[in-house]
């Protein structure tokens, strides 16, 4: 689904991604976890297409487009969607009115119709129940006035709704009680399919009790430095990420 | 959901002004100027009864003693007034008496403005009276309108028509003294739209009316006069558009509403005069006096959605003269480019008991210049007088502007008054969110933008507010910076 080789990124002049590796099969759910100031989210953010970052080195195939070449909209569109560690609040657009414009925008993309009225409520319907999101949410401003946990409900239903190819999920996890994290973590699972991959950033293992990955890899100074089975994470919670600092020092 | 996202993409696609073009029907004009002989010419023109000739005389006299007020945030070449065609109409002075007698040019003109009238007739209901050039060349719906009494016509139609009623009102909320615009206009104008609504009957349409000025060097002077007699109700929409120029056009408009007791007056406008080019070359110069009274347990409201004019200098107020009674001011006002706004609100408060709300969204890109003005005026008697206002501005770009200047006079102690205010940049975090869902910039930001504008536009009907929508998005093209 994605290979990334290389990929070397940076900020006004400051490297933050500093040859990265990292491939993830369709069907496949990889957790990313690393200590705070990794790269985690400058990840997420380039491979989004934010334009605040310089890619200045390497590869990113996307189910065989040349991700890096594709403009943010454009990557939306070919299935990338990221479900973002703080979303923002756009008032006075409903979430309804966001979600109907952006499903049309991808559908033009791709050469389909329109969706109707009819057909577009009853999948709002269909999917806001996958995240158990009250109905009242999904025709309010998007995000505004919504609780922490709210607004993590609301990025997995837009997931649910945009039926992307690939899925990150940035610290979803993050401000969420044990309820909601069961309720996040079902929806992603409901979504899960042979077709599509999804790649899951946290800094706890908790979230992989629920969402259990195939790969987890730990992400530290820019690159990944190691990768293992969903094992590694329980081993990161227990000892923490100093044995890796360790190891990259010693290296 | 009810907008119509595809609509908006088709428009988005129209980079130069959309309504930019120039119809071409022959002028009976007068000579460039303005003296007592041009007045005096309008009059007979228009076969106007003395009283009217005495008033613009009168009008004209106090006007030549005036000097152009300079106080407001905005800055341009003066008009000459000797340079200018006071009085300007098409040809065929013969009204139509149904929609196959009017001329194909103009209506391809209306189809252009996107306003087909048999279009608007089938699927609004709307009575829409076009002012082209200053004579009302197509009214519709009369008929039906004058089974409940209502009157709705152009205003010279009103001085034929219906004198009593206009001289009775006219001049009456906006009198000729009040500034230089309105004293001028007072002198000059040429026509405009009447309105009236007797005691009692709840109009069951909204009422629209086009203007649209035509005539290269044409100074449009309108005048509207709207009466809702007692316990009466009625919407009235006006909206406009311009074509594409390169000299400076003057308008300067004067509205009047008289809203007796108990009655309420709505009075919408989606406003879109010619901006001027991307150098701020062009573009209308649109000075208006908009003011409204309401009597015993009346209402006005007032919305605007302001996007066009090279300079614009607008106050609609209420006078709230009545006790209980009501006026809400519900105002987007957008500039880009060198485009100069100096709009706002008066609220004067003289009755007790009364009520004013004041909805105020500036929009600036470019290296416009928007501002806010507003007085909210608490008189001695005004006893538990209420107003809120709530100011806020969404700046597009690091060069634009926002001023707000609100005036508060207060001789009431019983009075409550509250001011909120804001100022916003546009978020790049916004736009990256959009643009992830696969949505374009330019969609991104009619979104965010038709968001925070969403109290306003929801005062406007429906097709205005999907007109305005349109609007904003087309103004604000490319405007992120
Ligand atoms: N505008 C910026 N200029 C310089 N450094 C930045 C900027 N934005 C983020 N960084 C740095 O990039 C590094 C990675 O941040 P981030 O990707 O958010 O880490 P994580 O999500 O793994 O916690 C951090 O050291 C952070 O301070
Ligand atoms: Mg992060």
């Amino acid at each position: 689904m994605i290979t990334i080789k290389n990929l070397h990124a940076s900020i006004d002049g400051k490297e933050i991604l500093k040859g990265l590796n990292l491939e993830v099969p369709a069907g496949q759910v990889h957790a990313i976890m690393g200590p705070n100031g990794a790269g985690k989210s400058t990840l997420a953010s380039v491979l989004a297409g934010r334009e605040d970052y310089e890619v200045t080195d390497g590869t990113v195939d996307f189910d065989g487009v040349d991700l890096l070449e594709l403009s943010t909209e454009d990557r939306a569109r070919e299935g990338m969607f990221l479900a973002f560690q703080y979303p923002v609040e756009i008032p006075g657009v409903s979430n309804v009115n966001f979600l109907r414009t952006a499903l049309n925008e991808i559908r033009e993309y791709k050469g389909q119709e329109a969706i109707s009225a009819k057909d577009f409520m009853a999948m709002v319907r269909e999917k806001s129940a996958i995240v158990e999101l009250d109905a009242k949410l999904a025709s309010r401003a998007v995000n505004e006035g919504f609780s922490g946990g709210e607004k993590k409900r609301n990025e997995i239903f837009q997931m649910a709704m945009l039926e992307p190819k690939l899925a990150i999920l940035d610290e979803t996890d993050s401000g969420l009680d044990i309820d909601a994290l069961r309720i996040v973590a079902n929806g992603v699972n409901k979504l899960r399919s042979e077709k599509n991959a999804t790649i899951v950033i946290t800094h706890y293992q908790r979230l992989l009790d629920y969402i259990v990955p195939d790969v987890v890899h730990v992400l530290y100074n820019g690159r990944i430095v190691k990768s293992g089975p969903k094992e590694l994470a329980l081993e990161l919670e227990e000892k923490g990420y100093d044995w890796i600092k360790a190891e990259q020092e010693a290296k | 959901m009810g907008y119509t996202e595809n609509e908006l993409a088709k428009d988005l696609e129209n980079q130069e002004y959309k309504f930019g073009f120039v119809t071409n029907i022959e002028s009976d004009k007068a000579p460039k100027g303005l003296n007592e002989g041009i007045i005096r010419f309008i009059s007979a023109k228009k076969e106007e009864p003395e009283w009217l000739l005495d008033f613009r005389l009168k009008a004209f006299a106090l006007w030549k003693e005036m000097t152009e007020p300079e106080w407001a945030h905005v800055h341009y070449e003066k008009p000459d007034f000797q340079d200018i065609t006071y009085y300007s109409a098409p040809k065929q002075t013969k009204k139509y008496e149904s929609w196959d007698d009017v001329d194909p040019e103009m209506k391809e003109t209306m189809a252009k403005l996107g306003i087909s009238m048999e279009e608007q007739q089938r699927l609004t209901g709307v009575a829409v009276d076009f002012v082209m050039d200053s004579v009302s060349v197509a009214t519709s719906f009369k008929s039906k309108l004058a089974e409940l009494g209502i009157v709705f016509c152009s205003f010279s139609e009103a001085v034929k028509e219906h004198p009593e009623l206009v001289r009775k009102y006219m001049g009456t909320v906006v009198p000729m003294t009040d500034n230089f615009y309105a004293a001028l206009n007072s002198a000059v104008f040429t026509d405009g739209s009447f309105c009236y609504i007797p005691s009692g009957v709840r109009c069951p349409m909204e009422l629209s009316t086009y203007f649209r000025i035509n005539e290269g060097g044409t100074g449009q002077f309108e005048r509207t006069l709207v009466v809702a007699d007692q316990g009466a109700y009625v919407s009235y929409l006006e909206g406009c558009t311009a074509p594409q120029r390169d000299e400076n056009q003057l308008h300067a408009a004067v509205v009047e509403l008289i809203a007796l007791d108990d009655a309420e007056i709505k009075y919408s406008t989606v406003q879109n005069w010619y901006p001027g080019d991307k150098e701020g070359k062009g573009g209308i110069y649109n000075f208006v006096t908009k003011r409204g009274l309401c009597e015993r347990n009346a209402k006005i409201s007032w919305t605007q959605v302001e996007t066009g004019s090279a300079v614009t200098w607008k106050y609609p107020s209420c006078v709230l003269k009545g006790d209980n009674s009501i006026g809400e001011f519900y105002s987007v006002a957008v500039t880009n480019n060198y485009q100069q706004a100096d709009t706002g609100t008066k609220m004067i408060h003289l009755g007790k008991n009364t009520k004013s709300t004041i909805i105020s969204k500036g929009i600036s890109a470019g290296k416009s210049q928007n501002s806010y003005r507003g007085l909210v005026q608490i008189h001695k008697n005004a006893d538990n007088a209420r107003n809120f206002s709530q100011c806020d501005s969404l700046l597009m770009t690091d060069e634009c502007g926002a001023h707000t200047f609100p005036y508060i006079e207060c001789k009431n102690s019983s009075a409550k008054i509250e001011h909120e205010a804001t100022t916003s940049k546009i978020g790049e975090d916004q736009i990256f969110y959009c643009l992830q869902r696969g949505i374009s910039e330019e969609k991104a930001i009619s979104l965010i933008v038709n968001g925070y504008c969403k109290e306003v536009l929801n005062q406007l009907p429906m097709e205005f507010a999907v007109e305005a929508q349109k609007l904003l998005a087309i103004s604000l093209e490319g405007s992120v910076g």
